[in-house]
């Protein structure tokens, strides 16, 4: 199967044979480019860095915790880590495998030569790695007036007043704001030209419902992302002006409401959680059909539910602000918008085990992990509606049971899907396969490292541990839970190096993948690994959903049946 | 590698898709709108809030004048669009620099308004939340515009160097687009801040 090659219109390769260059010229060629494939191979290496450092944050943080009264980290570095933490993976993490991912797979799969606006492109992603530069430049050059190394320390979410000037001298929250901002414009960018790419640049027969799901939640994602990053930008220009020009946007003592602050950053934030989980749901629907030999389930009512849950979770946000204090009729509108959310990503649920229902399975390294993120996100997906109840909510918010519940979704769907779709596509982007024994070393220990420490953060909740606390006295009964979580920890840290490893070597020494390693269906798998500069020598033409079956079965198509 | 065709199912006689750059204007429109609706949210929501003065009642004067001709810069524009489609650059031209002059006439009004509320009744962007609010939205589309008109500016210098074509019409469109966007802005911008919190 490795070896097949696909006589599809647009896959010969012209790339006439290059001379061997120097390291410098590569990196200079690297630099300059605007090409979608190594664009998209720089957002992953970014987002992939950050993934480690943003780890290595967590660690200290997790070693800290693990057990009572200790002082691995001073409060102030431990604020430091846990803010670090958080921005980065949200912002250097989450945001770049959006348009890694995009970028990369997007114009492949509709059979486009590039991104819609290849310059846009470029801008944006040096404007993220700009962002990226700025935020770490705080650790040494945020001190302003007092102290060294002084990173931001206001959280992820930074609430008002805490980052007014009084309360936060110095530059740190200045670099976190400025990182914001810069990277909220490269994702801006980045947003438009995956839209603009789906909607103007689909090759000839590659109508809306013949798209690649893939696309479909890219484009949909990137809706969400233009309506939601937007809100961030302004809500941080209000800081900066704040801190800088002194106004009074969230000063209280002028009349000013840090209530605002709250409602502007979950204006952005509850939805950025659709924007981070979906390039999951994007991974698993290609995955999950290939690897179970069958046509996804049920394609109108996954785009149907796609662009709903993309919808209602715009409706969402204050469910991060019950605790605030809000009328009654305020927490009832927010509890039910959020149960409202279950219901398109129940269909989603639905789907992906229907196609898998009856299919002869293959458990590759990707569809072991889109087999796990089904559970998981299921998993997340319940405590999701727990929460979301309000008194329910009263009781736990702020407490490990929410941070137990959020993690479940970050990594137990996105990170685990991320690495599905590493495994997945990484061949087509390196030529070159990845272990699959290093793989399947690297699935188990991370779903034990991940179950190990997050199925007992939920009881650690219960029993009452806040979050945000630096350490705690040892009589409250959580010594032995928090050890095991940290043990988690470091099982997953492990697991990662050994995925670090297996990516690094598989360049030098994996087998060579062929232009259709996994027997797959969508445009992608036409073109050589990795593909030429121009993707497709001539423009390809399509006729279903999966134009690459219909050219292995000509006997059977799939067009008569769509 | 030989290429063998696909047994079409069902002809594909046309294959039309919309413009890039007009989807891709739209994109960055629905985005901007979102910025200027959180600065709205923010000033109506601290209407009436400053706990001292100046308030607008008492330093705001209706800016009908400005308004009138940043309006009127919209339908200058459309002339200069359906000029240059009908391939009369020389009308264009006309049209073109009529919207740059009431761009500019919009922007030095401003400049004399808040001439008067800082100088003449001590209102900055840090007195009170008036100020902030006031000036941040003010100044947010005021921005708007300065980046818009620099645009049309550098479009005016192609049009004068003769680079302007009839086959740009299409980009030419899509930078108006931005402008009207602009405009249709103010119109909101207006509403809020001379008419419900005055």
């Amino acid at each position: 199967m490795a070896d097949r090659t696909l006589p599809i219109d647009g896959s010969l390769d012209l790339t006439p044979p290059r001379e061997r260059e120097g390291l410098l010229e590569t990196l200079h060629s690297w630099v300059i480019t605007v090409d979608h494939k190594k664009l998209g191979i720089m957002y992953m290496t970014l987002a992939i860095f950050f993934l480690l450092v943003a780890g290595a944050e967590v660690i200290c943080i997790r070693i800290q915790l693990a057990w009572p009264n200790n002082h691995f980290l001073s409060p102030q570095v431990f604020n430091r880590f846990f803010t670090m933490h958080g921005t980065t993976m949200v912002f250097l993490v989450g945001i770049p495998l959006v348009f890694g991912f995009a970028n990369y797979i997007v114009p492949l799969q509709i059979g486009a030569r590039d991104m819609a606006f290849p310059r846009l492109n470029a801008f944006s992603f040096w404007m993220t790695a700009f962002g990226a530069l700025l935020l770490y430049f705080s650790f040494i050059g945020g001190a302003g007036l007092y102290g060294m190394g002084n990173a931001p320390d206001v959280t992820w979410w930074a609430y008002a007043p805490l980052t007014a000037r009084a309360f936060s001298p110095g530059n740190a929250t200045d670099y976190w704001a400025l990182a914001l901002i810069v990277t909220g414009f490269g994702t801006l960018g980045g947003a438009v030209n995956v839209i603009a790419t789906v909607i103007s640049m689909r090759c000839k027969g590659m109508t809306l419902m013949r798209m690649p799901l893939f696309a479909w939640l890219m484009l949909v994602d990137s809706g969400l992302l233009l309506v939601t990053i937007t809100p961030l930008t302004a809500a941080q220009i209000m800081l900066v002006i704040d801190r800088y020009l002194g106004g009074r946007f969230f000063d209280t003592q002028a009349g000013g409401s840090a209530m605002l602050w709250f409602h502007f950053f979950w204006i952005f934030g509850h939805p950025e959680v659709y924007v981070l989980v979906f390039p999951a749901f994007a991974i698993a629907s290609e995955v999950i059909p290939v690897f179970s030999r069958k046509a996804i389930f049920g394609y109108p009512a996954m785009v149907a539910a796609s662009v709903g849950i993309g919808f209602v979770s715009l409706g969402v946000w204050a469910h991060h602000m019950f605790t605030v204090g809000m009328t009654s009729a305020g927490n009832a509108f927010f509890v039910l918008s959020t149960m409202l959310v279950g219901i398109p990503t129940g269909i989603k649920i639905f789907n992906w085990l229907a196609t898998m229902w009856g299919g002869k399975i293959r458990f590759r390294t990707p569809m072991l992990f889109c087999t796990a993120f089904l559970f998981q996100f299921l998993a997340a997906g319940l405590t999701g509606i727990m929460l979301a109840v309000a008194p329910w909510n009263w009781q736990l918010h702020n407490s490990y049971f929410v941070i137990a519940h959020f993690h479940y979704i970050l990594v137990g769907a996105i990170v685990f899907n991320t690495f599905a779709g590493i495994y997945y596509w990484l061949p087509k982007a390196t030529g070159r396969m990845m272990s699959e024994k290093l793989g399947k070393w690297h699935f188990w220990l991370f779903l034990i490292g991940f179950h190990i420490t997050f199925d007992t953060m939920h009881f650690v909740g219960f029993e009452g541990m806040p979050r945000w606390i630096y350490t705690y006295p040892a009589d409250r009964g959580w010594n032995h839970l928090n050890l095991v979580i940290s043990i988690g920890g470091i099982i997953q840290a492990v697991a990662v190096l050994i995925f670090a490893y297996n990516l690094i070597s598989s360049l030098f020494r994996g087998e060579i993948a062929g232009n259709d390693p996994w027997d797959a269906w969508t445009l992608e798998w036409s073109a050589s690994s990795p593909p030429p500069d121009y993707n497709f020598a001539t423009d390809p033409v399509v006729h279903s959903r999966r134009p690459l079956w219909d050219l292995k079965h000509p006997e059977d198509p799939d067009w008569k049946y769509e | 590698m030989s290429a063998i065709p696909l047994v079409p199912g069902g002809h594909i006689h046309e294959w039309h898709l919309p413009s890039r750059g007009r989807v891709g204007m739209y994109c960055l429109i629905i985005g901007e709108s979102a910025i200027f609706t959180i600065f709205v949210v923010a000033y109506v929501f601290y209407i009436g809030k400053s706990l001292y003065g100046p308030t607008p009642q008492q330093v705001l004067d209706v800016p009908i004048f400005n308004t009138i001709c940043l309006l009127s810069s919209s339908v200058t524009i459309w002339l200069a669009e359906r000029a240059i489609e009908r391939n009369s650059i020389r009308t264009f031209g006309i049209w073109w620099a009529a919207t740059i002059a009431l761009g500019l006439v919009f922007l030095t009004g401003t400049a004399i308004e808040w001439y008067k509320l800082i100088y003449r009744d001590g209102l900055t962007i840090s007195t009170n939340l008036f100020g902030t609010t006031f000036y941040s939205l003010v100044g947010l589309h005021g921005t708007h515009v300065v980046v818009g008109l620099s645009m049309l500016l550098l479009v005016l210098i192609f049009t004068l160097t003769g680079h302007v074509r009839q086959e740009h019409s299409e980009r030419i469109q899509v930078l108006a687009l931005y402008w009207h966007f602009v405009d249709a802005v103010w119109v909101i911008v207006f509403t809020v801040v001379y008419i419900i919190g005055k």
